[in-house]
């Protein structure tokens, strides 16, 4: 079955990590029962907030929709149990900021009542279009499982020009600590490798590539039994060697197929789409099982819980439920990690809730997460530079962010940066370098934003102008009227009194034209150019 | 349950200043004993002298431009800083010179210009080379290697002539005092002297100057393992020697009589020192992969064009200085391509 080994690519720097997965991979993946209310969060993929379509006491089934969003980059949000909705509130969601949102919140009934909300399964597979394929993806919410939450039915839909000739299947799971995808892969290869079928089918793609780390030999295994074999069908099992971030999406096209994702583009652009193992899983689920993503797996670990293991858990489990079923939190545990341990972020609460993007929560302690010592000088050792996947120059970055210089930290490609969190790990002055670039980019951001208000404001006061000086000319033509109606008669009176003075015409028509220049001056007041609408820049702040 | 937040990563960071540089000290520690070994106690004296001095200007320092003295002066970047000025200064180097030359290293090159990592120019080099012009004379009282010196100080002896200037009774300067190989170079191929009859002295070795040749092997050493510890690059050590070889080679080929060898340059003067432990100096030197080679070679051209045709026998320290200016503008043409910054490679 084994022919030659697949040709590998190699990225720039990267780390080796101690991988810490052994932890929580001892047991097998637990179903973790329902939490008392779930709190679902409206905006919990890349794109537009979901708009709810249930109101406080509604009734609501296991797989019904309760928000919508038709948006081309969204995904709606089902309800992951039955239950009763209690209400549309503010609540913490799992951001860096602690910030609160609009969530859906569910009573849950226990009952897992489908009600009539489960999807047909889709039967006659051999014949399924790619159309009905993506319809049934974005019905199911369906968005990637790697962390980012892209919804992935925009992925099953390539623009016509942009030849797919590759998939590529991400289970690299390069972060430390994180073990959902390699349980999945353990324990459901068959439904990834379903899933992948179905893709493949839609995408019609030259050759399938299934990049996985070779520090998870049983999820090699497991794939590779599913598949019958290394190489099946044009679709093949690459091994890749364990190298952080190699399940970074450009770095595992690259590392695959040998191509250069371009800065400012997207896989498509070099003939790739990209799906997480998880997602394809997922597609699999949502065709033949009917079901929506309401669920996922979620890894709890770190040395700060009792028991770290692998958690099947309906989305909107608050953290905390989730713990108390790894054991719980051991005594020193000192911080809350939403993500793997490189590119995740610290939680405040663990009353935050799970969201489709949520891979891991790493409790941990103080030891193994050193609050980093003082932050001393950059002193351009040029380590952060050997060790950047995207060959950027992180100290220059710093540097120029430093020094609020953010014209120069775009010429030096800030946007490049994949927030990898390789060069603050190896930086000895211990600078928290991945910090200043989302500063950076945070700034830049709230510029732009700030332009494109002084815009529409600019463009608000010019509409005030020449309202205002439209209502002076149309006031100035009223009296205009009104004094002319008086005058009239007067004058009529007058011209048979003054028996048709020439002089007093002549005076009373110099003023009348005196009268109608400052009312026509008046209406020159108004801009020549009238400035764009309002609503049209409000179009153009949607479609950023 | 509230929990303490950071920014990502939150794995435990590899590395640190103060390990880097304690690295470069392990280092430094042979080629450090075979230059005590050939140059007596004075070698050791010098190190401990400017260390103390280093240490003392930086904590006077940071206090007075109220930062916070413990960490910066335990990062031991001073520490490294005097060592190095201690070896490129001659044995027996009166301590007045040592605390003018360190002090103006610590006080002038790196504090006036911002403190740790904001120096354009390498410390140490810059406290040797203003002790170099404003001390000629002084600066080149080197001490025959000890196999070949009619006596050798002891520890006391060599503390008196440091600090009182004061000679064992019956020496004077002149007798006890030589020339650097370089220096005795220069000077006879002024006399019109030949190399072969010039080498033919018992005062050079088998490649280069006696004691000298085992010195730059210790160095090499060290500096071999910096790089094996990720501490260093190849970049700047392989570009500097490897240009300083070819282009003293390139002489020596054309006139052997007149050019040294090139094994004459690597292992005589401060070649090897200056490759490994001074040009990698991050601070002052080029930080990006082809910006460190074209930065190395710089030094290794500037160097032998100072040997051969300079006022100055050793020109390792003016080198790196002059590069030291140029290391922003290298920096800036030899950034690296940013990944998927180029139209996209087809496969193959
Ligand atoms: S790793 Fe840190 S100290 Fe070294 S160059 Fe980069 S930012 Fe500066
Ligand atoms: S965080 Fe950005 S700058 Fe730092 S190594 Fe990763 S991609 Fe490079």
């Amino acid at each position: 079955m084994t022919s030659t080994p697949h040709k590998l690519w190699r990225f720039n720097g990267g780390l080796k990590l101690p991988d810490h997965k052994a932890e929580s991979t001892q047991e097998t993946v637990f179903k973790a029962p329902l939490a008392e209310y779930l709190t679902l969060p409206l905006r919990q993929h890349i794109g537009e907030m979901a708009q709810p379509v249930v109101k406080a006491g509604d009734k609501v089934y296991k797989g019904q929709i309760i928000a919508r969003c038709d948006t081309y980059v969204g995904a709606h949000i089902h309800a992951p149990t039955s239950g009763r909705v209690r209400g549309i509130e503010e609540h913490p969601v799992p951001h860096p900021s602690g910030l609160t949102a609009p969530c859906v919140v569910i009573e849950v009934d226990g009952d897992e009542d489908w009600g009539e909300h489960r999807m047909p399964p889709i039967e006659d597979l051999q014949n399924l279009d790619p159309a009905r394929l993506r319809h049934r993806v974005r019905e199911g919410g369906l968005v990637g499982m790697g962390g980012a939450a892209f919804p992935s039915a925009v992925k099953l839909n390539p623009r016509p020009q942009q030849a797919i000739d590759t998939l590529v299947v991400n289970g690299a799971e390069c972060e430390p600590y994180i073990t959902c995808d390699d349980m999945l892969m353990r324990t459901r290869a068959d439904a990834v490798i379903q899933g992948l079928l179905l893709v493949k089918r839609t995408l019609q793609p030259r050759q399938c590539l299934i990049g996985i780390e070779d520090n998870k030999p049983e999820a090699l295994r497991a794939m590779t039994e599913a598949l019958g074999g290394e190489e099946n069908d044009n679709i093949r099992i690459v091994a890749l060697p364990s190298i952080y971030p190699a399940g970074g999406e450009r770095q595992l096209i690259r590392v695959l197929t040998g191509r250069e994702v371009p800065s400012e583009g997207l896989p498509a652009d070099v003939g790739v789409v990209c799906h997480n193992v998880g997602t394809l899983a997922n597609i699999y689920r949502a065709v033949i099982r009917g079901e929506p993503l309401i669920s996922r797996i979620v890894t709890v670990t770190g040395s700060g819980v009792k028991r770290p293991r692998n958690l099947r858990v309906p989305f909107g489990t608050p953290i905390s439920h989730l713990v108390a079923h790894a054991g719980g939190y051991s005594d020193d545990v000192e911080r809350l990690i939403m993500g793997g341990p490189m590119m995740g972020f610290a939680l405040a609460s663990d009353q935050v809730p799970i969201v489709k993007g949520t891979n891991c929560i790493l409790a941990a302690r103080g030891e193994e997460v050193d609050p980093p010592g003082p932050v001393m000088p950059c002193i351009r050792c040029g380590e952060c530079v050997r060790v950047c996947p995207a060959n950027l120059l992180p100290q220059q970055l710093y540097w120029f962010t430093r020094a609020r210089d953010f014209d120069k930290a775009q010429d030096y490609s800030l946007f490049d940066c994949i927030e990898c969190g390789c060069c603050a790990h190896v930086c000895p002055s211990n600078i928290p370098l991945v910090q200043f670039y989302r500063f950076a980019k945070n700034e830049i951001w709230s510029q732009e934003r700030e332009k494109q208000e002084a815009d529409a404001a600019r463009v608000r006061h010019e509409m005030r102008q020449e309202r205002l000086a439209r209502e002076k000319r149309e006031k100035a033509e009223r009296m205009n009227r009104k004094k002319q109606a008086l005058n009239d008669k007067p004058a009529e009176d007058k011209a048979a009194d003054t028996g048709n003075d020439p002089k007093k015409a002549a005076i009373q028509a110099a003023l009348e034209r005196a009268q109608a220049k400052k009312a026509a001056q008046g209406a020159d007041t108004t801009p020549p150019d009238q400035g764009k609408p309002p609503s049209d820049t409000r179009t153009q702040e949607k479609t950023r | 349950m509230r929990f303490k937040t950071f920014t990502s990563p939150h794995m435990s960071p590899a590395r640190s200043v103060n390990r880097v540089m304690r690295q470069v000290l392990y280092a430094l520690v042979p080629g450090t004993v075979a230059m005590a070994w050939f140059f007596g106690w004075g070698v050791l004296v010098n190190v401990l002298l400017a260390v103390t001095v280093a240490l003392a200007a930086e904590a006077l320092m940071l206090m007075a431009r109220r930062r916070p003295v413990k960490p910066f002066v335990t990062d031991l970047s001073a520490v490294v800083a005097g060592w190095l000025f201690a070896l490129a200064v001659p044995p027996l180097t009166p301590w007045w010179i040592t605390l003018i030359g360190v002090g103006f290293a610590i006080v002038v090159a790196k504090h006036l210009y911002g403190g740790l990592g904001y120096n354009p120019f390498n410390p140490a080099m810059v406290g040797y080379v203003a002790v170099v012009i404003s001390f000629p004379r002084e600066m080149t009282l080197w001490l025959p290697p000890g196999t070949l010196a009619d006596m050798a100080f002891t520890l006391p002896q060599t503390l008196q002539v440091i600090f009182l200037g004061q000679l064992p009774p019956g020496l004077t300067w002149d007798m006890i005092t030589g020339a650097t190989p370089l220096d005795r170079i220069q000077t006879e191929l002024a006399m019109d002297r030949s190399l072969s009859d010039i080498q033919a002295s018992p005062f050079f070795g088998a490649v280069a100057g006696r004691g000298w040749e085992w010195i730059n092997l210790f160095f090499l050493l060290g500096g071999l393992w910096l790089i094996q510890r990720r501490v260093i690059t190849w970049h700047v050590p392989v570009a500097m020697l490897g240009s300083l070889a070819l282009i003293s080679g390139l002489f020596w080929l054309i006139n052997p009589e007149v050019y040294a060898s090139p094994l004459f340059h690597l292992f005589s003067g401060a070649a090897i020192l200056g490759a490994f432990f001074i040009a990698t100096d991050p601070v002052s030197g080029s930080t990006t992969p082809m910006g460190r080679l074209v930065f190395g070679a710089g030094v290794g051209i500037l160097a032998y064009v100072i040997r051969a045709w300079g006022g100055y026998a050793e020109g390792v320290a003016f080198a790196i200085l002059l590069m030291n200016m140029m290391a922003p503008t290298i920096d800036h043409y030899t950034q690296p391509r940013v990944f998927g910054k180029t139209p996209a490679r087809k496969e193959g």
